[in-house]
């Protein structure tokens, strides 16, 4: 299988004045094409450091990190911009939308910054990619029109539409409820069967059982890597979930 | 990205706050207008000047008593010889490149006619007068040289006498009464046009030097002499001639400055519109100034702006912008709103100079030149005070500008 993430003896060190911070110290595993991978472990454990290496926000101390066969290590600031307009689509937990800003227009931010202009209809490719999210039927609408689950449906839309080998999210439920976390880990898990590699954060030990893998960091060292046993499909516990709320009158 | 999405994003920020965008353009309205307005202001006048003093006449030359005080000692009021009709003899008879001369005496008085009462002012002057201040007349005659020796009560008024004091009468022939002294209409001048400095040209009776000098003034001194030279090439010769018959005819020897000042239609016209050239560039500044506060009110809110879209600025780089599309953006943001300043403040101008001289209240005459000047000063005012802020904005590291709060 292609493998899409390498990571070789992977370190981040934060500097603060005299102090120093490792983040991560050295970490290696790869990820394939098609993998759906949580990452789990404690507060100040390194996830969102290493989430944001592989996103290419930010450059490691030191180790190598391959991305779809590239060699990410000594590429320019303007490389890396291109690596996440063409490569990875994003997800952050506080949604991050543009404010007064359309469900369309937002959607269609990273195809604005697109050089290589794959799109030739960059409106008709967001509306896609919204109607991926289940979404059709909220094109104009504005952020604050919309609750927190439609929302981060269109941060995923937006994650989406340039077809990115990699979609990264960063405890993408972190601000939702649980009911509306599992219609998210639902899209996650529908949009992981179309093929789209996906490898996100999350707290929630039942939630990480939603994806194919594990891998656990601890003080930035993997502590725990392994397939998940009994995988739980979001869209049945959905279905569960109604139900009981029929049978239990609060 | 492409320079089509570039505007629309630029474009599209500004919309989202019109009421942040006016305000902060404000400035650059307020500034561009003004530095137009007060251009225009200054070049009407300039123009109003000009016209004025061509209407004075061609290849005129005036001659006025005392000195400009340039160099040498003034001998205060009242020590020079004041002019007298001798004086325009000598010229008449010595001079070889005038064409005519005429003594002008000045006094202004209440003058009673069928209309009413007016107040104006009364020039007393020679045959030449015509012929000196190019002033054709529209009906009747001028006076003749018979009239001027026998000091004849005859006058040639301007349009606007006739339109106070013979509103419905033709006044040739009419009589009027200045200081209770009856003067006969034989002509009337034609119309020199209203100009918005000073009074009207046309407010004005022209009497014989000699009738207004016996009859209204009293004494032998005129206020000023008026010639005018053969042809413009004959001017500087002929200005040199007068002063020398000057001298002579008053006596001056070697060592003594001249008691009198010669100047041309061209001397009078350049002094004034240096004046109004510098009067034009100080109201310009004062507005430039204005327009660079405009300038440092941008700036101000695009710094405000970063701030406030630094996490918007942290998302369009997770999403692949580049820094140079942040500064451009911003850049852009900028300058779009100066220029749209600048655009408004020029047609606030246009419109505020068109009122003005449609309704007569002040002549203004906008340049393609300071449009053009201002159009791109507030363009280059966007660039310049977008850019710090814009750089600002480049500078942003994408995590640190997702994280901020
Ligand atoms: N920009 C930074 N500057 C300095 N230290 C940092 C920075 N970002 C993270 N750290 C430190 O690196 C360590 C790992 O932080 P990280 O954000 O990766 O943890 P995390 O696993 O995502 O935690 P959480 O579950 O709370 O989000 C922490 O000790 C944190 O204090
Ligand atoms: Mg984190």
């Amino acid at each position: 299988m292609d493998m899409v993430i390498e990571t070789r003896n992977l370190c981040k060190t934060y500097k603060i004045g005299e102090v120093e911070i490792k983040a991560l110290r050295g970490v290696n595993f790869s990820i394939d094409k098609g993998e759906f991978v949580a990452v789990m472990g404690s507060s100040g454990s390194g996830k969102s450091t290493l989430m944001n290496l592989l996103g290419c926000l930010d450059k490691p101390s030191s180790g190598d990190f391959f991305l779809d066969g590239i060699n990410t290590n000594g590429l320019s600031k303007n490389e890396y911009a291109a690596i996440r307009n063409q490569k990875i689509g994003f997800v952050f937990q506080g949604f991050n939308l543009l404010p007064r800003t359309t469900a369309l227009e937002n959607v269609e931010l990273p195809l604005l910054y697109d050089r290589q202009k794959k799109h030739a209809n960059s409106a008709q490719k967001a509306r896609n990619a919204l109607c991926r999210v289940s979404l059709q039927d909220r094109f104009e609408h504005l952020p604050g029109q919309l609750s927190g689950g439609q929302q981060q449906r269109v941060a995923i839309a937006r994650a989406l539409v340039n077809d990115p080998a990699l979609i990264l999210a960063d405890e993408p439920t972190g601000n939702l409820d649980s009911y509306t976390s599992m219609e998210v880990f639902s899209l996650f898990q529908q949009l992981n069967d179309e093929g789209i590699t996906i490898v996100l954060v999350t707290h929630e030990r039942d939630f990480a059982r939603y994806a194919k893998r594990v891998i656990e960091l601890k003080d930035g060292r993997i502590i725990r890597d392994a397939l998940i046993q009994n995988r739980l499909y979001a869209k049945e516990d959905l279905k569960l979930f109604k139900q009981s709320e029929i049978i239990t009158p609060i | 990205m492409n320079s089509k999405n570039i505007f629309k994003v630029a474009i599209r920020s500004i919309l989202k706050s019109r009421m942040r965008g006016l305000l902060t353009t404000l400035g650059i309205i307020i500034g561009v207008a003004s530095v137009i307005i007060m251009v225009a202001i200054g070049q009407g006048a300039q123009e109003n000047i000009t016209q004025q003093i061509s209407a004075l006449g061609s290849n005129l030359i005036i001659i006025y008593p005392g000195t400009t005080a340039s160099g040498g000692v003034n001998k205060g009021a009242g020590s020079f010889n004041r002019f007298t009709l001798e004086d325009v003899e000598k010229i008449r008879k010595k001079a070889v490149y005038i064409k005519g001369i005429t003594p002008i005496v000045r006094t202004s008085s209440q003058v009673i006619g069928p209309g009413g009462n007016w107040n104006t002012s009364i020039e007393g002057v020679s045959t030449d007068f015509q012929e000196v201040r190019n002033w054709k007349l529209k009906s009747g005659a001028f006076f003749s040289d018979r009239d001027l020796l026998s000091r004849s009560k005859v006058a040639v008024i301007g349009t606007d006498i006739v339109t106070n004091l013979f509103p419905s009468q033709e006044p040739v022939g009419k009589y009027i009464r200045i200081r209770n002294v009856p003067f006969k209409i034989i002509g009337v001048l034609e119309s020199k046009g209203q100009s918005t400095m000073g009074p009207s040209n046309d407010d004005i009776i022209i009497a014989p030097s000699t009738t207004v000098l016996d009859r209204l003034v009293g004494g032998r001194y005129i206020n000023l002499i008026q010639a005018s030279a053969k042809s413009v090439e004959l001017i500087d010769s002929a200005q040199v001639e007068l002063r020398l018959i000057m001298r002579d005819s008053h006596r001056l020897n070697e060592t003594e400055d001249d008691d009198f000042s010669i100047r041309n239609q061209t001397q009078i016209t350049e002094t004034f519109s240096e004046t109004a050239r510098t009067l034009t560039l100080l109201l310009g500044s004062v507005a430039g100034v204005s327009l660079l506060v405009g300038g440092i009110g941008i700036m101000n809110i695009m710094l405000v702006s970063v701030t406030e879209r630094t996490r918007e600025i942290g998302l369009r780089l997770s999403v692949g912008a580049r820094s140079s599309d942040i500064l451009i953006q911003f850049l852009v943001e900028s300058i779009l709103l100066s220029l749209s300043g600048g655009i408004i403040g020029i047609l606030i101008a246009f419109g505020v100079s068109f009122v003005l001289n449609t309704y007569n209240i002040m002549t203004m005459i906008i340049t393609p030149f300071v449009v053009i000047i201002s159009f791109f000063f507030s363009a280059a005012v966007g660039v310049f005070f977008g850019f710090y802020p814009a750089r600002k904005a480049a500078a942003l590291n994408p995590i640190d500008a997702l994280r901020y709060e």
